[in-house]
């Protein structure tokens, strides 16, 4: 049909794309959802929504929330290792100052310094996540908005 | 677990009396009624039951947490839902990388210095912390003591590119503003598709006995 709202984001050449969001979100969904955004940014919708259904066939007890718990746990281990790092050069810098004679610092440790932002913008799906912004959803439900 | 004259969320919001043998009540409590409404609205109810009932009974509570936390991210970003939390955490991983590169270059610089002070005057004290870290004395004597980011990037990036998703041109997508092009969108996506089935097990593992009630 000339006014398909799915025609320019399903091509036939990839009927799977289609048949996976079908399976996963229903197609009226998938309508209410494109209607609700701009035309512009449908085609990314479609494609995170390809992503999520093929992520959820494939993982159907997790779906690509397992992605993020994965990432959400790496996200933590590297931080931790940072800030132990960070830790140490503060140590060796405290060293350095107060052996020099005229007080002055060697090199600039200050950039080392930068952490990366807070890693927790989103709520972590799972409650038992110690550095959660959230509680998660274990228990919590769809209330900690 | 919904009794006869409290019925549960689903049943609420269905409007529809909430049967004993209900589906939907052991994972809907009626406290909770924001969290059926997001999972209809984005997934429908009869795709919910026919997802569940694909699956184990002591898989269920999971599958509808992480089907909750799928509504609701998409409820918050309608474009990219999970999508843009995966990307965004992995804007970070590789922004840890890369500090962590330069944290720890710089420390074994001062751990080098360290050691030198200490070969040159005996019995310096800091001297002795120098050798607990050998094998980053290794690395960062490799020459690699600048802090030009792109080439960090590139000699580190192969080291962990078999650990996190390989998304180099996720980084340009993200960085060029709030919209994916989304043909690099799909190809990075492909790759992630990828590299999720190559994820460890131990994550798996971790995160199913951590949730598991029992």
């Amino acid at each position: 049909m000339p006014d398909c709202i799915f025609a320019p984001y399903f091509p036939p050449e990839e009927p799977q794309k289609f048949a996976n969001v079908h399976k996963i979100f229903g197609a009226s969904n998938v309508s209410k959802l494109l209607n609700e955004v701009q035309p512009h940014q449908r085609e990314d919708a479609v494609n995170s929504l390809a992503y999520e259904a093929e992520a959820r066939i494939k993982d159907p007890v997790y779906g690509c929330v397992g992605a993020i718990s994965v990432l959400q746990r790496q996200v933590i281990r590297l931080q931790k290792e940072l800030d132990a790092t960070n830790a140490d050069l503060i140590r060796y810098t405290c060293n350095e100052m107060t052996t020099l004679h005229d007080g002055r610092r060697i090199g600039e440790a200050s950039s080392t310094f930068s952490q990366s932002p807070s890693a927790y913008y989103y709520p972590s799906p799972w409650n038992n996540d110690p550095c959660a912004g959230d509680a998660g959803f274990h228990r919590g439900g769809g209330n900690h908005m | 677990m919904a009794s006869s004259n409290s019925p549960c969320a689903a049943c609420k919001f269905l409007r529809r009396k909430c049967q004993p043998e209900c589906a939907f009540a052991p994972y809907f409590p009626p406290d909770q009624p924001q969290k059926f409404a997001n999972v209809h609205r984005i997934f429908g109810a009869s795709n919910v039951t026919k997802l569940l009932n694909d699956l184990h009974p002591h898989q269920r509570e999971d599958a509808v947490n992480s089907l909750a936390y799928e509504a609701e991210m998409r409820l918050r970003d309608p474009v990219y839902g999970c999508v843009g939390v995966i990307s965004l955490l992995q804007h970070q991983l590789r922004q840890l990388q890369v500090d962590l590169y330069c944290a720890k270059s710089e420390l074994s610089r001062y751990q080098n210095l360290s050691i030198n002070a200490n070969h040159a005057f005996v019995g310096s004290e800091s001297g002795a912390v120098g050798y607990q870290h050998q094998q980053n004395n290794n690395s960062g004597s490799a020459g690699i003591g600048t802090r030009d980011n792109s080439s960090y990037y590139q000699h580190h990036h192969h080291h962990h590119h078999h650990q996190f998703f390989p998304q180099q041109q996720m980084v340009r997508s993200f960085d060029g503003g709030s919209n994916y092009d989304a043909s690099l969108l799909a190809m990075n996506i492909s790759a992630s598709l990828g590299q999720l089935n190559q994820l460890p097990a131990g994550g798996g593992d971790d995160r199913r006995t951590v949730n598991n009630p029992s």
